[in-house]
């Protein structure tokens, strides 16, 4: 038994108001844990998905909605450019790989995305099982998607309209899996990968299926029709000024570019983040408060304790250490606590996202969590210190003479 | 063992009380008497080092007790002086045994549990030993804070009004405990103390 272990017993004596406090940290930590969780997987699947993308070329709309449904795959198309339109952009000079993109479908919620090589070049995919595409109706699917469906090579499906899993199914045509991707940790893993001739199959009228070589179809399919969007990566930085500006002076098509529109995007939602925070840090301010207040109550009972100690034996210095100590011992383990409802509700709120391709998990740790820890502990120490002082001014003969 | 030369203390208000000088050995029992407002409460505080004099010396084998700083004078009073207050004092967080350990632990002792069991044997109090000072009587209480004042076995023992809430017997007990355990450890004893049952039974006595 030491001086210490009372500390533990005060609090356990005391356990509603110990509970009290200790669930009032947990909640303003929770709060701010599950901010910090959810903005940092934003932001590095934000970074991740754009990687290497200079620019997005799409019709004419929202550029941040360009953005979002031709990188981040959440949102739907401008609409559409046509083949005409886009292959000067995609053989301009100062363009160093242009990757062309033909949405409009999926499976399950998953994305199917016509694309050709290039898209395999830009993300650097890898195949884990199979080969990847070589005809119309050859599909690549991401590891989230195999994990999901339960597709693995050889299997089929057919694939609905629209982007939410929702709309008619392609009866017409069956896909049929021929590879499934690393895990890469970006978008593509959760798209299904096919060439874009697979898209414009899907929705020609029936009776003009086109037949041909495998070798010269790639070619042959983006002439007279209409594709998504083009991402594309500059030759030369010097490019980051002129081509946007060339592209939506001189044509009607429109150039987004992903950082300023990613910028864009954390600035509005950033208002309602920081409001968040504001009211977590609301939650631990009012957290140490009512430390304080219950510590400061608890000293006039504590006092003959404390004067009991010192005639004890006790020096002032390790009884203020044993004050101190209650008020620590609430908001560590409530910060802790904090943490980890911050980790479960992240880990439940990605359980019940619709959007597969933004889907947050809970099992994911940033440094900037001992910082929540240590705002506890600075909280603790910040409410114990001014009943602590009381230590220094118990007069022991008068305070146990007066009991 | 114990000195008390010239020593004097100014309450608030200014009113001033001269103490006699007063030597007390090691094996000495007194009874310390005076009327109410005499200062005997004070001379108690001053003797365990829980007041500082005004003037004069306390020396405890030589040793100056006011010339030691805050921290040492506190642990000093915690190995060398046993305390039995008028009120029981005990941390209610704590069960019997616990507080006895407590009171080991704040002094830097190693406890001692064999001590400990015959103490509370001896007191009568042996199974009450896992229970808090809530589960206890006003009597237990008592004989409870004897046995923490005796457990780090001081060199003075210290005890105002001692047995002024016990009945006869217990009183009995709790004066040959503090009597047997004093000349045990070779401490003295000093009992401030009204009650004519004590009185009868220690010759030497300080009169304020």
């Amino acid at each position: 038994m030491n001086i210490y272990q009372i500390s533990f017993k005060n609090l356990y004596r005391n356990p509603l108001t110990t509970g009290l406090n200790v669930m009032l940290v947990a909640f303003g930590v929770g709060i701010l844990c599950i901010l910090l969780l959810a903005s940092n997987q934003i932001e590095r699947k934000l970074e991740q998905n754009a990687k290497d993308i200079d620019l997005v070329v799409g019709a004419k709309g929202s550029p941040l909605q360009l953005i979002l449904s031709s990188i981040y795959h959440i949102d739907f198309p401008t609409g559409n450019i046509t083949v005409e339109e886009a292959e000067p952009i995609m053989k301009n000079p100062m363009v160093k790989r242009a990757v062309p993109l033909a949405l409009g479908d999926s499976y399950e919620g998953f994305r199917i995305a016509g694309t050709d090589s290039s898209f395999i070049q830009l993300y650097q995919l890898e195949i884990g099982k199979g080969r990847y595409w070589k005809q119309d109706l050859e599909v690549n699917i991401g590891s989230t998607v195999a994990k999901v469906t339960g597709l693995k090579p050889g299997d089929k499906f057919y694939g609905a309209h629209g982007l939410d899993g929702n709309g008619d199914v392609h009866k017409q045509h069956m896909y049929q899996v021929v590879g499934v991707l690393k895990p890469q940790g970006n978008v593509t893993d959760d798209l299904v990968l096919t060439n874009i001739g697979s898209v414009y199959k899907m929705h020609e009228p029936e009776g003009e299926e086109e037949h041909g070589s495998a070798e010269h179809h790639e070619e042959k399919e983006i002439s007279n029709k209409e594709i998504t969007a083009i991402l594309i990566q500059y030759r030369s930085p010097m490019s980051v000024v002129l081509f946007p500006r060339m592209v939506n002076k001189n044509t009607n098509m429109q150039a987004a570019s992903p950082a300023m529109e990613s910028a864009r995007l954390f600035s509005l939602i950033g208002v309602g983040l920081d409001t968040l925070k504001y009211f977590a840090i609301l939650i631990m301010a009012i957290s140490g408060l009512s430390i304080f207040i219950s510590l400061y109550n608890s000293m006039k009972e504590k006092k003959y304790d404390l004067a009991l100690m010192r005639c004890l034996g006790a020096s002032k210095g390790k009884l203020f250490f044993h004050v101190v100590l209650e008020a620590l011992a609430v908001t560590i383990v409530g910060s802790c606590l904090g943490i980890l409802i911050g980790h479960l509700a992240v880990e439940v709120i990605g359980v019940y996202q619709e959007s597969a391709q933004a889907r947050l998990t809970g099992s994911y740790f940033v440094t900037e969590e001992l910082y929540l820890i240590l705002a506890g502990l600075v909280i603790g120490l910040v409410a114990s210190i001014i009943p602590a002082m009381q230590v220094y001014k118990v007069d022991i003969a008068k305070t146990l003479s007066k009991s | 063992m114990i000195k008390i030369r010239n020593l004097s203390h100014n309450y608030t208000g200014g009113r001033r009380i001269n103490f006699p000088d007063w030597d007390i050995d090691s094996m000495d029992q007194w009874l310390l008497l005076g009327a109410s407002g005499k200062g005997k409460s004070t001379l108690l505080n001053i003797l365990a080092g829980l007041l500082s004099p005004t003037e004069g010396t306390v020396t405890h084998n030589e040793l100056n007790l006011h010339s030691l700083s805050g921290t040492a004078l506190d642990r000093f009073r915690g190995r060398h002086i046993g305390i039995v207050f008028q009120q029981t004092h005990l941390i209610k967080a704590l069960n019997a045994i616990q507080n006895l350990q407590i009171a080991s632990s704040l002094a830097g002792l190693t406890f001692d549990d064999a001590h400990a069991m015959n103490l509370l044997k001896d007191l009568g109090i042996h199974e009450l030993r896992k229970k808090y000072p809530h589960e206890l009587s006003q009597g237990q209480l008592q004989r409870l804070s004897v046995a923490r004042a005796l457990i780090n076995k001081p060199d003075l023992l210290i005890a105002d009004e001692p047995t002024s809430s016990l009945d006869d017997e217990n009183a009995f007990q709790v004066l040959e405990m503090l009597q047997t355990q004093a000349k045990n450890n070779q401490a003295a004893l000093v009992i401030a103390t009204h009650d004519q049952r004590v009185s009868q039974r220690i010759d030497k006595s300080y009169l304020l």
